[in-house]
């Protein structure tokens, strides 16, 4: 069992370390339309 | 995966994108009366459902290069009209010049948009979301009908290792990856339809934006577990004469017999490339509407399939319509994958005494591994240098 909750937990490290990491390369795609250049609607 | 079963998927998909196949056409109009302009003929044939044929509006965009010369009377319109240029607009039959850059902004119309919006909201959720109801109910149906599957007089109580600490976490974290997968991509697809009238938009609201950022990141970890788990076994899964046998013996399931398998029976076999080629197609769309409009790639597939098989797929798609090619896609290959899924995790949890301790622990009951893998056991215990028949190592 140790595999199996292991993998959760890493499963859950790469969700959230993929961000900043993709962000690095200027990949992000949840920051596209998201910079204070773009413009809002609002 | 058979060719000719993923040509008849895709031209599924494209002819359901095509709507003109569900309508009549509407009658031949006479325009004389409006100097070949829409008619009120045309607006009432649109309103009955009507496939009318556009290409009287979509091919009178005007030419330039036809404009009267300036010296005759009305010569400095330039040939084209307010009404052709705002045509022209609308089919997206222009070159526009912008400030803003992007593969999809110089696309100031396009009315495909309401074709995917059916096709997602309607047969896609009815068709997707009805199999798996049914395999649930079939399998609850199986397990009342053929009961749990359990090992011939009573387990050994010895036990061999089934599967390393390596490859058991590579299996959890694709399967983890893929059922966080599975729940947030229902939540997408299914959530307007069915948890807003319940829960109400604002907490729907927080529930899809969780889901948006769990589905788009834990795909990266679905991917290193599909890339994983195929380095891993895929050596093992190469389909052999063996598989025919335990096909033709149906596993053993209905008769109660146990046919010969090495690692992986013929089942297993199954849903590992099932799982691979359906998880590269799954994980290439996710790719593309992971990064919007940057990895187009239905349309160059489509020419490949018309140069291969002579169909008619078409070539020329919109930066919006590549996405919503990809964004249905997804969703008929995940639905295929889940099926799959499912019946997976039943027989490897309650449908099969035993089996799910290959991937618990990885020590899999000697009689068990006996009775569903016998030539695997055959092969381990000659490696140890155990002769048959006299008891396995723990």
């Amino acid at each position: 069992m140790k595999a199996m909750i292991s993998a959760f937990v890493i499963a859950l490290v790469i969700a959230f370390a993929a961000p900043p990491v993709l962000n690095e390369f200027g990949w992000s795609s949840a920051e596209r339309g998201s910079s204070a250049s773009s413009v809002r609607l609002n | 995966m058979n060719f000719k079963a993923v040509t008849a998927a895709l031209l599924l998909v494209a002819s359901l994108f095509n709507t003109s196949w569900a309508n009549e056409a509407a009658p031949v109009v006479d325009r004389t009366s409006t100097g070949g302009a829409q008619t009120l003929e045309d607006i009432m044939a649109r309103q009955a459902q009507l496939n009318v044929d556009e290409r009287f509006r979509s091919e009178n965009i005007g030419d330039p290069s036809r404009a009267k010369p300036i010296t005759e009377q009305l010569g400095t319109n330039g040939g084209t009209s307010d009404s052709e240029v705002y045509r022209a607009i609308r089919y997206n039959e222009i070159d526009p010049s912008l400030q803003q850059r992007g593969p999809a902004a110089a696309v100031l119309i396009q009315d495909a948009g309401m074709p995917w919006y059916k096709l997602r909201e309607g047969p896609v959720i009815t068709y997707g979301g009805g199999a798996l109801l049914g395999i649930i109910g079939l399998l609850i149906i199986f397990y009342f009908v053929r009961g749990r599957i359990m090992i011939d007089g009573g387990p050994a109580g010895t036990t061999i290792e089934r599967f390393k600490a390596i490859e058991r976490f590579g299996h959890w974290l694709l399967a983890g990856s893929f059922i966080a997968l599975g729940i947030t991509g229902l939540l997408t697809l299914m959530g307007r339809k069915f948890l807003i009238p319940v829960m109400g938009p604002e907490a729907f609201a927080t529930l899809a934006a969780g889901s948006k950022f769990i589905h788009n990141n834990i795909a990266w970890a679905f991917m290193i577990a599909l890339a994983m788990t195929f380095v891993m076994w895929v050596a093992h899964n190469i389909p052999n004469k063996l598989d025919i046998k335990w096909l033709l013996a149906g596993g053993g399931i209905f008769t109660k017999s146990h046919p010969s398998a090495k690692k992986f029976n013929a089942g297993q076999k199954i849903i590992f490339w099932t799982v691979m080629l359906l998880g590269f197609s799954v994980s290439l769309s996710g790719l593309s509407l992971l990064f919007p409009f940057e990895l187009p790639m239905f349309a160059k597939t489509f020419a490949l399939i018309n140069s291969v098989a002579g169909t008619d797929l078409p070539t020329v798609l919109l930066p919006h319509e590549e996405m919503q090619y990809a964004n249905i896609w997804h969703s008929i290959v995940a639905f295929v994958m889940m099926l799959a899924i499912i019946a997976h995790i039943y027989i490897g949890s309650v449908g099969m005494e035993g089996a799910f301790d290959a991937m618990g622990n990885g020590q899999v009951d000697l009689e068990w591994a006996r009775q569903h893998h016998d030539l695997w056991v055959a092969e381990v215990e000659a490696k140890q240098g155990i002769g048959q028949g006299k008891g396995g190592s723990s």
